[in-house]
């Protein structure tokens, strides 16, 4: 199990990581979401003790990284895809890591196996293809054959082959009782992989669970509305208890009522609708919705809108 | 570091170039010597004109002791060796040991085998040394372990700045460049300073003759060097602890 607790990061005067609490249990998937700059990473790096938490600390089954003795046997971790040196072969680079924690040469050469990378174990590792650094670092993180694991954004680079051998071995580590924490910006990918859920936005936790309450809470049917009398039809609809949100195009997004009661009320006022149509919204709406205010990078459309509108 | 093969050519670029100036500076002198003035023949000291190609291979090291630590800044491999090794301060100390010792037995053999070369090139009437003499060993060793300990100076460096070519500059600033700019001015002035360059106490550690009051004693200058070393490595191992990797 891994617990972080309270931690906070500052860059200058840039919180990364905000009094940040959650814990990563044993024996499932859990996924590490959150948009870009959010502070993934830094929390990962804190973990494993590279970077120094300003407040709070992260420990592994009790432990703060720093004071394991042979660390890759109790933690793995892929950080950053390709930080090797570019002149060792890979065998090397593994061999290496080995020696540094009393692993054996036989296990260097089965993760070499079990990744795919047994073709080309003695190339230059600065030869490699993004998705072969990739495997490289999955190699790295299970030299120990670890009971904590972590990856950060681990299918970065992977053909769509490699991520579902990702997500497998994923989930087959977590099934053998290991604690496995993989970060991603993709709901859609977590939603497929993972058993639990931590969300983060601006270094803050937003959200903690199970991915099926995460489904049910949040990924929830509405119906599309529109209308030529918004304004009437959104008051008369909230009478109802509808909750309501109006979009970008002037439609209306609503939730809480069916198509057939939202058609009745429109009828019985004699407001025309031009179209009612019923959806259901993706995991990966509800984690933008999750997440609008924490977004530090918005993409901007090309009419100079942004495309989030209540962000900074 | 030995798994990196553009270190292997580093040193046999180090070693031709180190013994290359013996052989070369051995010869040139022996077909000048009946050009020299008496003064310049009784103030001939064969061992220091052999040990010359080691200014070199201090430059060298230098640049192989940076590299120890900043390739691994440069590549990003320092968060897999820390996190292997969380204890930092022990990554420090096993990457120092293991670089000292090969810095000095490439010390020794290139210190060695300069003299060597060197003096067999020095054939009669030009007096050649032999390690029997007087303060020969010495300088020989001594030239040997300088390089050692300039190594480890240049890790210590590397550790603090954290870049190549910081580190680089840094290094041979404090080894060539000071003393240059120092004998442009006043010797009133430079003299005490330069005393402290590594230049001038290696080239003490390499003369059997005493250089006088312009430098320290051999073994003094190579404490001061020694205290270089242990300095920048301990500011190095301790920004090293306390720094996010
Ligand atoms: N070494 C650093 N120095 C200064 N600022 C940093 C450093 N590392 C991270 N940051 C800042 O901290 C914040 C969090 O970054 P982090 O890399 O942890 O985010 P992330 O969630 O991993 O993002 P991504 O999804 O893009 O990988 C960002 O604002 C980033 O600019
Ligand atoms: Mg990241």
């Amino acid at each position: 199990m891994i617990d972080v607790r309270g931690v906070t990061k500052r860059f200058k005067d840039n919180v990364a990581v905000d009094d940040l609490n959650f814990e990563v249990p044993t024996g499932v998937v859990t996924g590490f979401l959150g948009p870009n700059g959010s502070g993934k990473s830094t929390t990962m790096r804190i973990i494993m003790g590279l970077d120094h938490a300003d407040q709070g600390e992260a420990v592994i089954n009790g432990t703060p990284y720093s004071k394991l003795a042979q660390p890759l046997r109790e933690v793995g971790a892929l950080l950053e895809a390709k930080a090797i040196h570019p002149g060792r072969t890979a065998f090397n680079h593994l061999w290496f890591l080995a020696q540094s924690n009393g692993i054996p040469r036989r296990r260097v050469h089965d993760v070499i196996e079990l990744v795919g990378l047994d073709q080309v174990a003695n190339r230059r590792v600065g030869k490699f293809s993004l998705g072969m650094g990739q495997r490289l670092g999955i190699a790295a993180a299970l030299l120990g054959d670890p009971g904590t694991l972590l990856f950060d954004e681990p299918i970065n680079g992977l053909d769509p082959e490699g991520i579902l051998w990702v997500r497998n071995l994923l989930k087959g580590l977590a099934s053998e009782g290991r604690t496995v924490f993989v970060s991603s910006h993709l709901m859609s990918e977590m939603a497929l992989t993972a058993d639990h859920l931590v969300v983060i936005g601006r270094g803050r936790l937003i959200s903690t669970g199970s991915v099926g309450d995460f489904i049910a809470t949040n990924a929830g049917q509405y119906v599309r509305v529109r209308t030529p009398r918004p304004d009437e039809l959104e008051g008369l609809l909230e009478a109802q208890g509808a909750q309501i949100r109006r979009e970008g195009d002037g439609s209306l997004s609503v939730s809480n009522l069916s198509a057939e009661q939202i058609g009745i009320t429109s009828g019985n006022a004699g407001i025309f609708l031009y179209e009612l149509s019923p959806q259901s919204a993706s995991l990966e709406d509800a984690f933008m919705e999750m997440t609008r205010d924490s977004v530090e990078y918005h993409g901007h459309r090309l009419d100079g809108a942004t495309a989030t509108t209540n962000g900074k | 570091m030995r798994t990196v093969r553009s270190t292997v050519w580093t040193l046999l670029a180090m070693a031709v170039i180190t013994l290359g100036i013996a052989a070369l500076a051995a010869s040139t002198i022996a077909s000048r010597w009946n050009t020299f003035s008496v003064v310049r023949r009784l103030t001939f000291d064969p061992t220091s004109m052999s040990l010359r190609g080691l200014l070199f291979s201090q430059l060298i090291i230098g640049v192989l002791g940076v590299l120890v630590m900043s390739a691994e800044y440069g590549t990003g491999t320092i968060r897999a060796t820390l996190a292997a090794e969380p204890r930092r301060a022990r990554v420090l100390i096993a990457k120092s040991a293991v670089f000292f010792v090969l810095a000095a037995v490439v010390g020794e053999v290139l210190a060695f085998g300069g003299f060597l070369i060197g003096q067999s090139l020095l054939t009669s009437p030009v007096p050649h040394a032999t390690l029997t003499q007087p303060g020969v060993l010495r300088a020989v060793t001594g030239g040997g372990l300088v390089i050692a300990v300039l190594g480890l100076f240049a890790l210590g460096l590397a550790t603090i700045i954290r870049h190549s070519a910081g580190a680089i500059t840094a290094y041979v600033g404090v080894l060539l460049v000071v003393p240059i700019i120092l004998q442009t001015l006043p010797s009133s002035f430079s003299q005490p300073i330069l005393k402290f360059m590594p230049f001038t106490i290696s080239n003490a550690m390499t003369s059997v003759a005493s250089q006088g009051s312009s430098a320290f004693s051999p073994w003094v200058g190579f404490a001061i060097l020694v205290g270089y070393a242990i300095v920048s490595l301990a500011i190095g191992g301790w920004l090293l602890a306390t720094r996010d990797a």
